[in-house]
């Protein structure tokens, strides 16, 4: 009926997917976990030059709850590992994960006890940035990765 | 050696009033050291406060010689603001049960000092009024600065969060 009728049979249905896609995979809100020096690059990111918004993503939302992309930007210790699992777990799914610099992805120069290895020992990272700091182009190119991801995302459960 | 007016006269004032306990005095790139004897810190610290005019102290930190004997060295690092001199004192330690009395009685700002001393090294301070861990996790087992501790820590020493959330959230 109506729409259906129109459109012929299952149209609406097959591309719902991708109506919720693309408007997921441009409004990406980032939550900004800046831990160190990266977070000075993750601010240019977002500031007019490098200009996110472009990518719908320029809502960067200090809340858990308003966001869906967290930028782990900076080395990560042992003591703050638990404060970020927290903020993550109250972010609504679907969420996503950007480790941003080697420190985040890795524990880059931060050989020691006191620093976790790369923030992918607790959390499901999609996104991993080389460099020390990452210059904001490679912040925007993750972005894009992770808009790559969505699209290609099965958004839509069939309810049976 | 080449010692300035005010930093002669608290050698020479050691030397006179703990004469067997001043077991070295040494200067290296400008700066006066003077390693005692471990036991009576607490009467050295009151001199130098009371007699020279030592009453900031800057940093209390701890080395690992790694050394068959006297392992582990304290040393105090103040400044006399009246003089405008700075002096180390340094006190040696044995590996087994290391342990000197507590400047917390002389400066206040011993305390956590003291406490990070204790906690990278396992420095005990008798007479502190508070010896707890100040950097690591309380229920953690090691002592991170001493040198057979291994560089990236000992795996699974420290808690990392559970990647499953909370089932009642």
């Amino acid at each position: 009926m109506g729409v259906e009728s129109a459109l012929g049979e299952g149209y609406l249905t097959t591309r719902i997917d991708n109506l919720v896609n693309w408007a997921r995979s441009n409004a990406a809100w980032p939550m900004p976990m800046g831990l160190a020096c990266c977070a000075i690059e993750m601010m240019a990111f977002a500031g007019p030059r490098y200009d996110v918004s472009r990518f719908g993503s320029e809502v960067l939302r200090f809340s858990p709850r308003q966001s869906d992309v967290m930028i782990v930007a900076g080395w990560c210790t042992y003591k703050m590992s638990h404060a970020i699992r927290r903020v993550w777990d109250q972010m609504p799914d679907p969420k996503w994960c950007i480790a941003m610099g080697a420190c985040a992805s890795t524990g880059g120069m931060h050989r020691c006890y006191g620093v976790v290895q790369g923030v992918d020992n607790f959390l499901p990272v999609d996104a991993y940035i080389s460099g020390c700091p990452p210059r904001p182009d490679s912040v925007l190119h993750a972005l894009m990765k992770i808009q790559d991801k969505i699209r290609t995302e099965h958004s839509v459960m069939l309810d049976t | 050696m080449e010692l300035s007016e005010p930093l002669q006269k608290v050698v020479d004032g050691l030397k006179d009033s703990f004469e067997s306990a001043v077991l070295d005095i040494n200067q290296y790139r400008g700066d006066t050291i003077v390693r005692v004897d471990p036991e009576p810190i607490i009467d050295i610290g009151t001199y130098l406060k009371e007699e020279h005019r030592f009453i900031y102290l800057v940093d209390v930190f701890g080395t690992d010689r790694f050394t068959p004997d006297d392992r582990f060295e304290v040393i105090y690092n103040m400044i006399s603001l009246r003089d405008q001199v700075r002096l180390f004192i340094k006190a040696r330690l044995p590996e087994e049960n290391p342990v000197i009395d507590s400047a917390t009685k002389v400066w206040k700002a011993a305390n956590w000092y003291e406490r990070e001393v204790y906690d990278m090294f396992g420095i005990k301070f008798r007479g502190h009024p508070d010896l707890r861990r100040i950097f690591m996790p309380e229920d953690f087992e090691y002592h991170p600065l001493r040198k057979e501790f291994p560089l990236l820590g000992v795996p699974g020493s420290i808690q990392l969060p559970s990647s499953t959330p909370d089932p009642e959230e």
